[in-house]
């Protein structure tokens, strides 16, 4: 394996993010805030929503921020240098495996999701506050969780990314990113679909849904999710799952 | 380590659109399924290809748009898969040991495929650090390389705003930026003006001459006969001629080929025309069509007008080539390199 190419690859992404934090910035935060602000504080602060929600909804915003920041960092760039711009090529004939160029940006997918998911706790807290009861009884298992779900936003970004034509971008949001959103418990716990049997059945193929659970299991335990080993068994098979099919199909684009 | 090139019986056949032209399928998890009972479409790009490039040597292949010399020089550089038969860069088997051959190659492809979301000089500094050259190494390398190709005073500007030409520029020292043993360059003149081809060349013969092979394919025969040492004319697949341009030309019937266009088809005029002094071969081309090898070419103009005028057939049209290697083109497929 050859780590100096892979490092330096995983250089060129952070020099590229980088050069568009102020961008990346608003294209991470700016939504999810907003809708903070709204649920979170006008309609709690007016009595529509319980205080209570202000607690439920901060995991699962977290959730949404780091499934869109690693989507959009690994699948976006993917799918315009593999169809129009042809960029990937150059680091294609770099000396080093290509599985290992899919694993660098899976990588690089990872780490910005990461640094998304934390840096949207201190400002929904911010926006929030006072009323948010955030309790991580287990660190190591929240940062576990934490790991698990910027992988996932990584593998799923590879796995579309190398899936969907340039003029499908639209779709790929509207046709599976929304829904993901909408139906992964995010802006509810999983136990709230109890009225609705045969969809809390259903969402459970949705790999989000254990992205927001294991996160309000380990931020706000005191609110009903789904038990920790079922989190972590799902995270990791849809992880497995998406890397599977992302390096697969990341050959087939890449080898004709 | 100097390195050259061999290929033997390199066949490839498509049996799905190129992923850049596969149509509008949308997104698909599964690998592309064939609608009904209906055959898959099998594209034959290569057809037995062998070929053997010397260390150290300029090699060209020529060939229409179409002939198969991008995918061969895909298969080379590790971006096509061959359906059978072997290719090697040095000793190394291009399918087996693709990181080994990756190091001994640099690529310029027929697209520019430039990192976009970088500078010149930063695109040059990365694939150095890509192919593990120091930082020292990789800041006076690019530096160089920028100033042989005069983009200095846009060195530290974002590629995005670049002419064509200075993106080719770009492509071409990039793929010198590790100093490959082996260089590809994809059709590297298109889009370029003639000064800046001017320039290409020379940058390429100085090249070879520190001892690097060099295949380039071309479509342009002024480029072949310019730069290679020996060429392969290659068309739907097959090499269909190979040796030095010199040879490749000397082996064209006299060598001078005149198109004539009658007003009709008239066998006994062929006839007449293969007796002429210095006629060596005639043709029937399409329809009323006659290409006639001859080693003169202006000086039969007139015998050819009279003995048409004698068999009552109208002489329509005349067009003579010099000795080239579109005449070898015509000679052996029956169409023009620019058809």
């Amino acid at each position: 394996m050859n780590w100096k190419a892979f490092f330096a690859m995983l250089a060129r992404d952070a020099h590229v993010a980088r050069r568009n934090f102020v961008a990346l910035l608003f294209q991470t935060f700016l939504q999810p805030l907003m809708f903070v602000f709204i649920f979170g504080r006008v309609m709690v602060g007016s009595g529509y929503m319980p205080p209570s929600y202000k607690s439920l909804l901060l995991p699962g915003i977290m959730a949404i921020c780091m499934v869109g920041t690693g989507i959009w960092a690994v699948a976006m760039p993917l799918i315009a240098e593999f169809q129009f711009t042809r960029e990937i090529e150059d680091r294609l004939l770099a000396p080093m495996e290509i599985s290992w160029l899919a694993i660098e940006k899976v990588v690089a997918g990872t780490l910005q999701a990461l640094a998304a998911g934390f840096m949207v706790i201190p400002a929904a807290w911010l926006l929030l506050r006072p009323g948010v009861n955030l309790n991580v009884p287990h660190p190591l298992l929240f940062t576990l969780v934490a790991v698990l779900v910027a992988l996932f936003s990584a593998t799923g970004g590879l796995a579309l990314g190398c899936s969907m034509q340039q003029t499908h971008i639209g779709l790929m949001f509207s046709l599976i990113v929304a829904p993901m959103i909408f139906f992964g418990c995010t802006y509810y716990p999983w136990s709230a679909l109890e009225k609705f049997p045969v969809l809390q059945k259903a969402v459970l193929v949705n790999p989000l849904v254990y992205a927001s659970e294991g996160l309000r299991a380990t931020m706000i335990p005191q609110f009903p999710h789904l038990p920790s080993y079922a989190v972590l068994a799902g995270l990791v098979f849809f992880n497995a799952l998406l890397l599977a099919v992302g390096l697969r199909n990341f050959h087939g684009k890449s080898v004709t | 380590m100097l390195a050259g090139i061999r290929t033997s019986d390199l066949r490839k056949t498509y049996n799905s659109p190129p992923p850049v032209a596969a149509g509008t399928g949308g997104f698909s998890f599964g690998a592309p399924k064939g609608k009904g009972k209906q055959p898959k479409p099998e594209v034959v790009a290569l057809d037995g290809i062998s070929l053997e490039v010397s260390p150290g040597e300029i090699f060209c292949l020529l060939g229409p748009n179409g002939a198969g010399k991008s995918t061969t020089v895909g298969v080379l550089t590790t971006r096509v898969r061959p359906t059978s038969g072997q290719a090697f860069i040095g000793e190394h088997d291009v399918w087996k040991e693709q990181v080994a051959v990756k190091r001994l190659i640099g690529v310029v492809a027929q697209r520019p495929n430039l990192d976009f979301s970088l500078t010149a000089r930063e695109i040059l500094v990365f694939h150095g650090a890509y192919f593990g050259l120091t930082s020292h190494e990789r800041s006076k390398r690019a530096e160089a390389l920028l100033d042989r190709f005069k983009l200095t005073d846009r060195a530290d500007q974002m590629v995005r705003g670049f002419s064509g030409g200075m993106m080719q520029r770009l492509s071409i020292a990039r793929a010198m930026m590790h100093d490959p043993q082996v260089l590809f360059l994809d059709e590297p003149s298109t889009g370029l003006d003639p000064q800046t081809r001017l320039l290409l060349w020379e940058i390429v013969r100085e090249y070879n001459q520190s001892g690097k092979t060099i295949l380039l394919t071309t479509h342009n025969m002024e480029e072949a006969d310019a730069l290679c040492k020996r060429l392969a004319i290659i068309d739907h697949g097959h090499v269909i001629a190979l040796g030095t341009p010199r040879e490749l030309k000397a082996s064209v019937p006299g060598g001078f080929l005149l198109r004539l266009r009658f007003g009709q088809h008239s066998p006994d005029l062929l006839d007449r025309l293969k007796a002429l002094s210095g006629v060596r071969e005639v043709r029937a081309s399409d329809g009323d069509g006659t290409d006639l090898y001859a080693d003169r070419g202006g000086s039969l103009v007139a015998d050819v007008a009279s003995l048409a005028s004698a068999a009552g057939v109208e002489l329509c049209d005349v067009h003579i080539s010099e000795p080239s290697l579109e005449n070898l083109f015509l000679h052996h497929t029956g169409r023009s390199l620019r058809e």
